[in-house]
């Protein structure tokens, strides 16, 4: 356990609020990162070991005395540890799941006491490949080590221990971050009391990994990728990241999304409405998904690209058990909430029963909705309000269930 | 799902309905229970609260969805036509069915469902041989009453029955029926109940695993 710790909201470094900004009801306000150390080195599920790593954090509420109504919120591909509220110093950049979290939100900051955290490996401020290994002096590049969902847990398990946390209340993710929620619950049974798998999965399909498979050819056959270690170079990969991107992209939409947003609209015509007859931008969905890809790329790190894709490819709990989920799953204490999304091609409702199912099996309690919503797997990020208040409900079941105060005000998608 | 129109699950002192206490009755403390079509979760939150069950329902409707996630009842989403794929055999002690089987497609299917996953069922639904109803018939008209007060191309209830026509089709299922107790209103009925009851509670036990014809 931590020494350091305080019970506090300004264990996040406290951040001014900018007097002209006004702050909207239920948010959390301006936040800032604080940077923890860890010098204990991580043993890997590769085998490899991580000898020290520091993980980018914010937290939103007060932790009670009892230390109970924590809650871990795990990032899926792109995002970090800004989950809610607006960062100090760039308030247009508000957190990714900041609909979902806040004061009066499903996730009710009033009561609930909420870490993120950025994984290791990624690009945001925790320990990546684009930190400087200490056995060089000079950037990771292509040696930082590959990583797994279980890692992941087990570095966020640390990061509980910091704060004094035997048992976070919930562990809660979309995507995969809802595979680190589920990670959590098998990893650690007895340190998470919900478990909260949202749009996710128990394995990559061979059509997913055939997708990630793509989106990292693209990046590695970049000639700024170098093998990776592009940092030296003075390059980054930004071509092959932004086809990447791209990819990705096309899967977190549906067709009827896409069809919607899109159609067959023409970028710019020529004057008399005919095609140009050319490879450049012609519809609007290319239009779209270059400034998608080009704007990723600004901004993510290619290795982390390929290191959270190869993590997501990696991940099956079943494949130790023969692949039974049901046997995998079977360690868990947790209780559990499962949402899907009907839209959802990535990782479709299918795939959220198979783990209802095995938690059923092994008497697990379970409660799965199953949204009918048009946007595809990025539903889990939307406003859907069916989807909020089967979120907020449970919280409220969570709250009730420890003793904490009733919800004192209701904000956001549901307000 | 539920597709009859009983009014509220619970009167004003939070009492439940005649129909459901009859089926709480039914069940045994500490025993698993499916609810199939579970609404707003009311007798599943009731079944916690007073005997101790560990419960889980099924329902489709959003709304409903929500009430029972607010109540802290277990509830998964699902379409009841699709069938129990999700529960293994003798996953529960007794499933419940409670007015939905009149309006769904595969009756004998979800009847039969219902015995490979649990031990005993429960199953209500509207007696369509309610004596008005024959009546109305006689009138010219369909039968449209409380319970049943949906126009001949508007109601959900696709598969209505009399007390022995569902005898019947639990005989082909292999289901030996251990109770019944029929209602009008919220008043039990025993006397005359095929004629004088406008809802039917039956259970029944699943045949034994492996003589299930």
């Amino acid at each position: 356990m931590a020494q350091s710790f305080s019970s506090s909201a300004s264990d996040t470094a406290p951040a001014g609020p900018s007097p002209d900004i006004p702050v909207p009801p239920g948010s959390v306000g301006f936040v800032a990162p604080q940077f923890i150390p860890f010098d204990d080195p991580l043993p890997l599920t590769s085998g490899q070991v991580l000898p020290s790593y520091e993980l980018a954090v914010e937290t939103y509420g007060q932790l009670n005395a009892q230390r109970s109504n924590a809650v871990l919120i795990c990032h899926a591909l792109n995002a970090s540890h800004h989950v809610a509220g607006m960062a100090a110093d760039n308030p247009k950049d508000v957190g990714w799941w900041d609909n979902m979290v806040g004061p009066g939100k499903a996730v009710d900051t009033d009561r609930f006491f909420v870490i993120g955290v950025n994984n290791i490996g990624s690009c945001f401020g925790s320990t990546g490949p684009a930190s400087i290994n200490p056995a060089t002096g000079k950037p990771w590049g292509a040696a930082f080590p590959v990583l797994t969902v279980k890692d992941w847990v087990l570095a966020q398990a640390r990061l509980a221990d910091h704060f004094g946390i035997q048992k976070f209340a919930a562990v809660m993710g979309g995507s995969l971050g809802g595979m680190q929620a589920l990670g959590w619950a098998i990893t650690c049974p007895d340190r998470v009391a919900h478990c909260i798998v949202i749009a996710s999965t128990p394995r990559l399909s061979a059509q997913n990994i055939g997708f990630n498979e793509v989106a990292r050819r693209s990046i590695i056959s970049d000639p700024d990728f170098h093998g990776g270690d592009y940092y030296a170079h003075g390059t980054v990969p930004r071509n092959g990241l932004s086809v990447a991107r791209m990819i990705g992209h096309i899967t977190y939409l549906s067709d009827d999304d896409m069809a919607a947003k899109f159609g067959r609209n023409l970028r710019s015509p020529s004057e008399n409405g005919e095609f140009h007859y050319g490879y450049d931008v012609e519809f609007e969905v290319e239009s779209y998904l270059r400034y998608q890809g080009e704007k990723f790329s600004s901004y993510f790190d290619a290795n982390t690209y390929l290191l959270i894709t190869r993590a997501l490819d990696y991940f099956d709990p079943a494949r130790t058990h023969g692949g039974d989920l049901a046997k995998a799953l079977s360690v868990a204490a947790a209780q559990f909430l499962l949402v899907s999304f009907s839209t959802d091609w990535r990782f479709p409702p299918a795939r959220s029963r198979e783990i209802v199912q095995a938690l059923l099996k092994n008497k697990i309690p379970v409660t799965y909705a199953e949204i009918d919503a048009p946007h595809g797997h990025d539903a889990f990020l939307l406003e859907d309000p069916r989807y909020h208040a089967v979120v907020q409900g449970y919280y409220d079941r969570i709250a009730a269930g420890l003793g904490l105060p009733g919800r004192a005000r209701t904000a956001g998608v549901l307000a | 799902m539920s597709a009859l129109s009983m009014g509220p699950a619970t009167d004003r002192n939070g009492a439940i309905r005649a129909d459901l206490a009859q089926i709480a009755e039914w069940i045994a403390p500490g025993s698993r229970v499916l609810d199939l079509g579970c609404g707003d979760g009311t007798l599943l939150a009731h079944l916690r609260d007073h005997k101790n069950v560990d419960g889980a329902g099924v329902e489709f409707d959003d709304s409903r969805v929500i009430a029972a996630v607010r109540r802290g009842v277990r509830v998964i989403q699902q379409n009841l036509e699709e069938g129990l794929a999700l529960f293994d055999d003798q996953q529960f002690d007794s499933v419940v069915l409670s007015q939905t089987l009149q309006s769904m497609h595969h009756t004998e299917h979800i009847l039969r469902e219902m015995a490979r996953v649990a031990r005993f069922g429960i199953v209500s639904f509207p007696n369509f041989g309610y004596w008005p109803h024959g009546l109305s018939i006689l009138r010219g008209r369909m039968p449209v009453t409380g319970e049943m007060p949906y126009q001949w191309y508007n109601t959900p209830n696709i598969h209505l029955c009399t007390l022995k026509d569902f005898e019947d089709l639990a005989a082909t299922a292999g289901l030996r029926i251990t109770h019944l107790a029929a209602f009008n209103g919220s008043r039990e009925v025993r006397l005359l109940r095929a004629w004088r009851s406008t809802l039917a509670v039956y259970r029944f036990e699943s045949p034994a695993r492996g003589a299930r014809p």
